[in-house]
């Protein structure tokens, strides 16, 4: 009883809400449930607020993220014993895409993909890690990491709910977030290389921007305390409307990382995955280092026997969606025989006709081969091609420096 | 003309019989709820369908949806045009964005879906 006392449980029944909810529910925002928070599907047309992104600026709502603060002497060293991806060589203000995995006792699993980062040290140089996870795995990577934390030197802090975090992207976005700063923030914002962030002051509340996303385009993720988190998203937008910009929810953030390719954690990506042959084996870094799972992850980066993340190019305005089956084309020798799964397929608004990512057979997995998608009662004929689907063109926001 | 229409639950209109023949679309309240819509497929013409069996698709960019038939009949005529132009659906939902022609078998089955009154206050209970 004094446990519920001091932390109640959500009501199964009740959503979770972000600090912009009820701007988006005032403004059209179509609410769905999604991994239990009440967020906006789309506000008019997810093709309309696509193509504001690529052309220019969308404003996401991506507060239901999880944010979490990694502090202490031990942080940095905790996580480097944790991560699939190299923490120690981080410098401060550095973002790095890792994999969070646990070892079960007869196999890996893959509990989220995260980023991780490291914010400027404290004062008495101690270092301040940052992990930005799924929405929907929040619970269970605090609960998994709490568990593995040493008795003493590292503190873990779940801010989700006191934070409020708002993508910016397009090719305008950093103009926009930069237009909103003063002098010293404005030229630090503008500065950044792709996985850097820094601190800084929008629309005259403090945040956190990082030159990072989920869409493809150039862009900024700007984190702020959940009560200005209504005046900073407000600012953002009045500056970005006169140029195309508008709020976008997350029907077009899924289009978006699917013509860019990227994988999701519940779709391409499951606790059960090969990270190899998702073409994850980035984030994946087992050379001297020791974390758990990282016995099984050396097993499956040698075996390259599992299924592969490869696109799909259907050339129809019908879609493939996930738990479509994959056939051989005809003229294979495998014709007609199960060969993949489709894992994200939908109309894609900036190629015009429908992609979809899936897993493949290696020995199908090559670009140009010829397969088949059951939709329904149809067979719809698809190519098989390189990732992603879209490219964002050279040069206009291109940012100065690689991370 | 929208007077006389009738509605199915699954949000299907028909219009009156002429000449032995009524007209089906789906209604503005669907189309707008929809949004997005990227693919259609139409029935064959001389289809013999049932009351509540599916007659097609329409595909948004979010999901898919089967048209239903309103009533028993048989599928005399289909708008070709429409696929191509799934925009007249937003336009003229109930007029050049009809979907198909059907010869009802029991043209008495018209007069038991919802009228015009019963299907707003459907759609007026429904979340938005």
């Amino acid at each position: 009883m004094s446990e519920s006392a001091t932390s109640p449980l959500p009501r199964p029944t009740s959503l979770r809400e972000t600090a912009l909810c009820p701007w988006h529910a005032a403004h059209g925002g179509r609410m769905v449930d999604f991994a239990g928070w009440n967020m906006p599907v789309q506000y008019a047309s997810i093709v309309d607020e696509h193509l504001a992104t690529r052309s220019s600026v969308g404003l996401f709502d991506v507060s239901h993220m999880g944010r979490l603060s990694v502090t202490g002497p031990g942080a940095l060293a905790w996580l480097e014993s944790m991560l699939t991806r190299k923490v120690a060589g981080i410098v401060p203000g550095q973002f790095r895409y890792t994999l969070v995995t646990a070892d079960a006792p007869t196999a890996l699993v893959i509990l989220d993909d995260a980023l991780v980062s490291r914010d400027t040290d404290a004062t008495d140089g101690t270092p301040r890690m940052g992990l930005v996870v799924n929405a929907g795995n929040r619970e269970r990577v605090v609960a998994w990491l709490r568990s593995r934390l040493p008795v003493s030197g590292v503190e873990l802090v779940d801010h989700t709910l006191d934070t409020a975090m708002i993508a910016v992207q397009g090719p305008s976005a950093v103009d926009v977030v930069a237009g909103l700063c003063p002098g010293d923030s404005c030229t630090r914002i503008r500065a950044l290389g792709n996985y850097r962030g820094t601190s800084a002051t929008v629309a005259g509340h403090a945040a956190a921007v990082s030159r990072t996303g989920y869409t493809g385009e150039d862009g900024v993720e700007v984190t702020v305390a959940a009560r200005d988190a209504v005046a900073v998203w407000e600012a953002i937008l009045a500056a970005a409307a006169p140029l195309g910009g508008r709020p976008c929810g997350l029907g077009a953030r899924d289009t978006l990382r699917l013509e860019a390719g990227m994988p999701l954690y519940g779709h391409e990506l499951l606790s059960h995955s090969d990270p190899f042959a998702l073409g994850l084996g980035l984030a994946v870094n087992l050379e001297g280092r020791t974390f758990p799972g990282c016995t099984a992850l050396a097993t499956l980066k040698a075996q390259k026997t599992a299924r592969v993340r490869v696109g799909l190019d259907l050339g129809s305005k019908r879609s493939a969606r996930e738990g479509n089956v994959v056939l051989a084309g005809a003229g294979h020798t495998l014709a007609g025989g199960e060969v993949g799964v489709v894992t994200s397929g939908s109309f894609a608004p900036t190629i015009g006709h429908a992609v979809a990512m899936a897993l493949i057979e290696p020995a199908l997995a090559a670009e140009g081969t010829a397969v088949e998608i059951a939709i329904r009662d149809a067979r719809q004929p698809a190519r098989v091609v390189g990732l992603p689907f879209y490219r964002r063109p050279a040069g206009g926001g291109k940012p100065p420096a690689a991370g | 003309m929208l007077k006389d229409v009738r509605f199915a639950k699954s949000h299907e209109w028909i219009s009156p019989v002429a000449g032995g023949v009524a007209t089906v679309g789906i209604s503005a309240y669907a189309v707008e709820a929809l949004t997005d819509l990227v693919f259609m497929q139409l029935p064959a013409v001389g289809r013999k369908v049932k009351a509540g069996e599916s007659i097609g698709e329409i595909e948004s960019v979010k999901a898919v949806s089967d048209l239903y038939a309103p009533v028993s009949g048989e599928i005399v005529e289909v708008n070709t045009s429409l696929p191509d132009q799934l925009e007249t659906l937003g336009k003229d939902p109930f007029g050049a964005g009809w979907i198909v022609k059907i010869r009802p078998d029991h043209p008495a089955e018209i007069d038991a879906l919802l009228d015009r009154a019963a299907y707003e206050a459907l759609i007026g209970s429904q979340p938005h």
